[in-house]
């Protein structure tokens, strides 16, 4: 048998290449890593459009009235590849210094829809009895704040609205969209 | 198997490394994957299949990141691929990385395939090895048929009407293999689900099996080294697989994923129109691995369609399957196998020639040519023009006020009701549920009235787990709602 085995390359050469083999796979992998991570956190960094604007109507109608009038509010929302028609419950209320607001129907707890109860005087949230006086402020049960006033701007006559998403279970406002 | 007889070594890492070795015995795993011995030494021929591994890898990182966005869907598909490639970040890199990877994959294979067939590596009891091998050729043709369909383009929904139509010709069995291919007589939306899953779950499944079966079996027959007659083979110098050999791969690889994101970068792949089945007009052409095929069955028509289609390149298939137990010598000298690489050229030419010829056709007829660049048009403007989301109504939308005109005063009332009340919020306008909400189905058939009000006036647990409260609502108003739900949900039965 002629069979000559060559003897494993010394070891200072191998672990050069190894060490190269390894930087090497590091550079390559951090490079690929880059745009698969920029791919996938695609719509976090790009969240959708705010809503456009929504006219409500003539303030007078809503100045007239003598308990909060409940509007629906649509908007056309992009999400991902599609965009929908969104509807919201919204409120026309007084504030506490007697203005118009419109407050969000969108109870602060966990997101159901607070209904005017007219024979007690309060928004209760029928999900988890959150109770609400007139103005939006709260009363009772589990949210920890009131209803969420949304922006609200008056121009050629009337009253415009623009729905926003607030974070709920949490004391302080903060928009989310 | 630790290496260190007298206890724990010194050093944090080198005690790491031990305590590692002695759980899993990764230094014997690490010698017997890099120590592997080579006949005559590593060379740049042997590196296709690792560079093979490499872009299987790119294929599958791609491919699952695409999956983060695609719909599989026919009336989704083709939005949620320009989604990709017109809106999200790195989309149209990635899904180039992607399609080009295909095409580099498919030339590799044949690279892979060449290599092995000029080396004589089939011989000497590697025939399970080759068979393995040829195996991974027909399913990575799958991946790449199958993957051609999935962004439902007008060239990917015809170049596959086409594909799919050749099954017909397989005899007896033929019809029912195009029906099942499609998952009907037409393609739709089941033909895309279908070769969504296969894409995505079953070919994959089975490629991972048959490399993982391919690498044992390489390990088993070991490296076939130069192609030497077996006494002068012994005679020569032989190196382990680390470093030299994994050095060449590594470059290799790296190398291919460097021109394969420059390609992605520079030119990335295109997208045309949404499949318009309608359209009888358009003209398919396949990728140009597919080329040969389309051609060669050109030459094939009316009965003998079944030869061109079925019949000859079964035999080509099978002949290839074959090879180890047709060619039974010894010798592995390219020089000294005049027939085994006289057809190797003779088919290759052929399939050059036969790729050429189809381009050289398209060219020559005029009303062909037209055809063609007014389709690559319309797939220029369509992949400038910028993204349009699917428009949708929201949940909902116009339903409210469609049906309580139907309804008695009572139930009329009771829909007024089901609003104010906060109802609509948890069930859904008319308590049709949708988006999520709790639909309250077919309420009429399941309750009497007595039976709903006091169902509504005190729920049942799991009812209340579910976040509903009692309601409220006295004498009149009450027997409104419960009208109102009986009447809006009654199903079939009246109430």
């Amino acid at each position: 048998m002629g069979l000559l085995i060559e003897p494993p390359a010394p070891a200072t050469r191998r672990s050069f290449f190894g060490i190269l083999v390894g930087a090497i796979s590091a550079v390559v992998g951090a490079m690929m890593a880059v745009p698969l991570v920029r791919f996938a956190l695609h719509p976090v960094l790009h969240p959708g459009g705010a809503a456009d604007w929504f006219a409500l109507g003539s303030p007078e109608e809503f100045a007239g009235a003598a308990e909060p009038v409940r509007a629906e509010v649509s908007f056309r929302r992009v999400d991902g590849w599609r965009a929908t028609t969104v509807k919201q419950t919204v409120w026309v209320t007084r504030g506490a210094k007697g203005g118009l607001v419109v407050l969000s129907g969108t109870c602060p707890h966990l997101g159901c829809v607070a209904i005017w109860h007219g024979d007690r005087g309060r928004f209760i949230c029928p999900c988890h009895n959150g109770n609400f006086d007139r103005h939006g402020e709260r009363l009772s049960g589990p949210p920890p704040r009131g209803l969420d006033p949304l922006p609200v701007k008056l121009e050629g006559g009337k009253l415009w609205v623009k729905y926003q998403y607030y974070r709920p279970l949490v004391r302080d406002r903060e928009v989310i969209g | 198997m630790s290496a260190e007889p007298g206890g724990p070594p010194a050093g944090r890492g080198a005690r790491l490394a031990h305590w590692l070795d002695l759980r899993l015995g990764w230094r014997q795993v690490m010698a017997t994957a890099l120590d592997e011995p080579i006949p005559g030494g590593s060379r740049w021929a042997y590196v296709f299949g690792s560079g093979l591994l490499f872009i299987f890898v790119n294929q599958i990182v791609t491919g699952v990141f695409l999956t983060l966005y695609y719909v599989p869907s026919a009336d989704h598909a083709h939005t949620t691929v320009s989604f990709i490639q017109k809106q999200v970040t790195m989309g149209s890199f990635l899904r180039s990385l992607h399609a080009y990877g295909s095409s580099v994959m498919v030339l590799l294979l044949m690279l892979h395939l060449a290599q092995t067939y000029v080396y004589g590596a089939y011989k000497g009891r590697r025939e399970l090895l080759w068979l393995m091998g040829c195996f991974l050729l027909l399913l990575v043709l799958g991946m790449a048929f199958t993957g051609y369909l999935l962004p439902w383009d007008q060239k990917a929904y015809f170049a596959t009407a086409v594909g799919t139509n050749i099954a017909s010709e397989v005899p007896l069995a033929g019809g029912f293999l195009k029906l099942l291919l499609r998952g009907g007589s037409e393609m739709g939306t089941l033909t895309l689900s279908r070769f969504f899953t296969l894409h995505v779950f079953l070919l994959p499944a089975a490629i991972f099996a048959a490399v993982a079966a391919h690498l044992f079996l390489f390990r088993k027959a070991g490296a076939a080294g130069p192609p030497r007659p077996a006494d002068e083979l012994r005679r020569l110098r032989v190196e382990t697989f680390f470093p030299s050999q994994v050095f060449k791969d590594f470059v290799f690889g790296i190398g291919l994923i460097l021109i394969l994101g420059a390609l992605a970068w520079r030119r990335p792949v295109s997208l045309g129109p949404v499949a318009n089945p309608a359209d009888a007009t358009y003209l398919p052409r396949p990728e140009w691995y597919y080329l040969p095929v389309f051609q060669f069955i050109k030459y094939f028509q009316g009965a003998a369609a079944v030869l061109g289609i079925v019949v000859i390149p079964a035999v080509v298939v099978l002949a290839l399957f074959a090879l180890p137990f047709l060619d039974r010598s010894p010798e592995r000298r390219p020089l000294r196998r005049p027939v085994a690489i006289g057809s190797l050229l003779l088919v290759f030419a052929a399939l050059v020639l036969l790729g050429v010829q189809s381009e050289v056709q398209d060219r020559r007829d005029p009303a062909v040519r037209a055809k063609l660049v007014a389709q690559e048009e319309a797939e220029r403007v369509y992949a400038a023009a910028p993204f349009m989301p699917e428009e949708n109504l929201g949940p909902g939308s116009g339903a409210a006020a469609s049906q309580p005109s139907a309804l008695s005063p009572a139930a009329a009332k009771g829909a007024l009701l089901f609003e104010s009340e906060g109802c609509s919020t948890c069930h859904g306008p008319q308590g049709h549920g949708g988006g999520g909400l709790f639909a309250l189905a077919s309420l009429g058939r399941r309750f009497s009235a007595e039976q709903l009000t006091a169902l509504v006036r005190a729920p049942r647990p799991d009812m209340q787990q579910g976040g509903m409260q009692p309601v409220q609502l006295q004498g009149e108003d009450m027997n409104a709602l419960v009208a109102f739900l009986l009447a809006a949900q009654r199903d079939t039965a009246s109430p």
